[in-house]
């Protein structure tokens, strides 16, 4: 029974991570590449979302509803860049925090005037609308476990990407030192696009996998956002390993705390100031497990290997 | 320009043209709503049955010609004051509506009544004002608070529930609601979830539930995130086995976004849009053609305000400078109220019927809740016995 439960829970704690994965992964490659703290990710997350209940309100079809929005999402990223971003890459980081914390009061508003304030919802696609028993009375929803694996299957592909490919030893020798990349003579701006435009998308991604299980809503990229920050940080910027593998810690350690916290509590304390006391300490778990983190390895788990600062 | 007399008739003319004014100067009426950020649909439904009912009254209450001065106070306390402050001072409007949430509500209430101005609020209904802090300037067309939740507690006594779930946000709000649950159910509690507020996946929580097989569960999860713990509620299958009993988390601002996942849920409340009287379907059937949206509670607690404006205003011959008369005309409740029957208790909150009402799909494809059972009939809140007026 709680070693089912505990397993149930697992399940969770993966999709939240895998979640975050596909967004921390184009936030630490930009930091890490372009050296550009783009606070307006999430925002790019959210519009993921927006984009695809449009083009399933256009052609009913989810499969080519997330195409069209994946490329839509892709494009308006680099209307972004093109815009607004390009003209803060040489500036210093707190001007690039102000912009792109414009951006995003700018979005979640435009997006309120485009979609309205009220909450929107996509349908889950009907071929993964069911559920499995994974034993008595715990069904898991079919469409928690394609996140799961569509999020597994994007990170293997992008360490064979990073890994293997030309571009990926491009994109590594850029997190280590972009400026010796483009002294040798590689077009940094065409990397920098290619690696903000693949970053965008799957941020655009992860808002299109989760708007069948959440709301689709002003605002809703802020808090992941946040969430994503922590997994770079826990992580080390620049490394994609790094990223997986904090975001995947992440998710478990949120969701593992919120599900046990009063139950551990209860063993040390009565029932009452348990219940009171565990969801404070839950919330609290990641950033107690930042801060250790980054005292033991202050680069983070993953650092790129040889970064300069 | 030696001779006076032109002076003089120009002096009677204007004289003569400021009370003619005068005479004629509009009711002023603010309205204060939250009309930004995520909550805004709540504002937007209080706002729309407001100006339904001033519509369908050819812009006069009570006779008189009206003018809405809408404003938005974003949820915020402080702005909520300077803003009915200017309302107050600036506009010198005769009655203040609003607000959407009790923090507002608890901000506004001295800058509002001790000017003298009446308040009327179509939806926040706390305690404070029930009891000791009542106040003879606010009348109240919603609730107290608590009773929406007792609806549930009251419906799971009755049901013959043994084991129950509890979960709500982790704020003062979250707390009063399972508090109030359990002033009613005498069964066991099985857990109290409190989630942080504004928390959008449930996964871990559901799990929890799905786990301890409870009887029923009682959520309080207002706005997006019940919009979100419904739909994942119901694709994690737990639908058909626990019972859903709810309060502010399945209603016609959310289920726009719910569907046909919030189908056979149960929420409480003192009205629905089915509730069968000519003057509630003509309200229903209007509120849809204007705004193309089912109305909520929001929505037809402001129509009444409304409606209860016309009454006293109409009562006092459009002489509104006399307060007591006038507050003793809106004592009377003397309108139709959309809910049927409606009196004032002496704290002026409302004396009323509560139904358990549950998500049905209207012939037209939209959604909304419809009366399932009456639970309360003519039921006050209990902070009465605390208020000194009489």
């Amino acid at each position: 029974m709680t070693s089912t439960l505990f397993l149930v829970q697992v399940l969770n704690g993966l999709q939240l991570g895998v979640l975050l994965f596909l967004i921390a992964a184009g936030l630490t490659l930009v930091f890490g590449v372009m050296d550009f703290i783009n606070l307006a990710h999430g925002v790019q997350y959210m519009l993921g979302a927006y984009l695809a209940v449009a083009f399933y309100g256009a052609v009913g079809n989810f499969l080519i509803a997330l195409l069209l929005a994946l490329v839509a999402a892709l494009a308006f990223g680099l209307l972004l860049d093109f815009l607004v971003f390009r003209h803060l890459y040489e500036r210093d980081h707190l001007d690039q925090v102000i912009a792109t914390f414009g951006v995003i009061l700018f979005l979640n508003h435009a997006v309120r005037v485009v979609w309205g304030a009220a909450p929107l919802t996509l349908p889950v696609p009907d071929f993964f609308s069911g559920s499995v028993a994974l034993t008595d009375g715990q069904l898991y929803p079919v469409w928690r476990l394609v996140i799961i694996a569509s999020g597994l299957a994007i990170a293997a592909a992008l360490y064979a990407l990073v890994n293997f490919t030309r571009i990926g030893m491009l994109v590594r020798a850029g997190a280590t030192n972009a400026r010796m990349v483009s002294a040798l003579g590689v077009n940094i701006k065409r990397l920098f696009m290619i690696v903000f435009g693949f970053g965008t998308m799957l941020a655009g991604f992860a808002g299109i996998m989760i708007a069948p299980i959440i709301s689709v809503e002003p605002g809703m990229g802020d808090n992941i956002l946040i969430l994503a920050l922590v997994v770079i940080v826990i992580g080390g910027i620049g490394s994609i390993r790094g990223a997986f593998v904090a975001a995947l810690l992440i998710g478990l350690v949120d969701t593992l705390g919120r599900s046990f916290s009063i139950d551990i509590l209860r063993l040390m304390m009565g029932p009452s100031p348990a219940r009171m006391a565990g969801p404070a300490i839950a919330s609290m778990l990641i950033y107690v497990l930042m801060a250790i983190v980054l005292y033991l390895r202050p680069a983070g788990l993953f650092p790129a290997k040889g970064r300069l600062r | 320009m030696t001779n006076g007399k032109p002076i003089a008739v120009m002096a009677a003319l204007l004289a003569l043209s400021v009370s003619a004014a005068r005479a004629e100067e509009n009711l002023k009426i603010g309205l204060i709503a939250t009309l930004s950020g995520p909550p805004a649909v709540l504002g937007q439904q209080l706002r729309n049955g407001f100006a339904l009912a001033v519509k369908e009254l050819h812009g006069k209450l009570g006779g008189r010609d009206t003018e809405i001065v809408v404003t938005d106070d974003e949820l915020k306390p402080d702005v909520a004051v300077s803003k009915v402050k200017a309302l107050v001072e600036r506009d010198k409007v005769d009655f203040v509506v609003g607000p959407v949430f009790s923090n507002i509500l608890a901000a506004i209430m001295k800058p509002v009544t001790e000017a003298n101005v009446i308040l009327i609020s179509p939806n926040a209904g706390t305690s404070s004002f029930a009891g000791k802090e009542c106040n003879p300037n606010f009348f109240v067309t919603s609730y107290q608070n608590d009773q929406v939740h007792e609806v549930l507690g009251q419906y799971a006594q009755d049901s013959g529930f043994k084991k129950v779930i509890i979960i709500v946000p982790n704020y003062q709000a979250g707390k009063d609601a399972a508090a109030g649950f359990k002033h009613k159910f005498s069964g066991e509690v099985l857990d109290e979830i409190y989630v942080p507020l504004g928390q959008l996946d449930y996964s871990a929580e559901l799990s929890r539930i799905a786990a301890a097989k409870p009887d029923a569960i009682f959520a309080f999860l207002p706005g997006g995130m019940g919009v979100n713990f419904v739909k994942q509620y119901r694709q994690a299958g737990l639908v058909e086995k626990i019972p859903f009993l709810s309060a502010f988390t399945v209603d016609e601002s959310t289920l726009p976004a719910q569907q046909d996942a919030a189908l056979g849920m149960f929420g409480g409340a003192n009205w629905a849009p089915n509730l069968d009287n000519p003057q509630n379907k003509a309200f229903v059937d209007a509120y849809l053609k204007e705004y193309n949206a089912v109305p909520g509670t929001y929505a037809f607690q402001a129509y009444d305000a409304a409606m209860l404006i016309d009454s006293a205003v109409r009562a006092v011959k459009g002489n509104v400078a006399d307060r007591d008369a006038l507050r003793a005309a809106l004592m009377k409740a003397d309108f139709k109220s959309l809910r049927g029957a409606f009196k004032f208790n002496t704290n002026h909150y409302p004396i009323q019927n509560f139904y358990l009402v549950k998500v049905a799909k209207r012939p037209d494809g939209k959604f909304e809740t419809e009366i399932e059972k009456k639970v309360f009939s003519n039921y006050a809140d209990p902070y009465v016995k605390d208020c000194a007026m009489k």
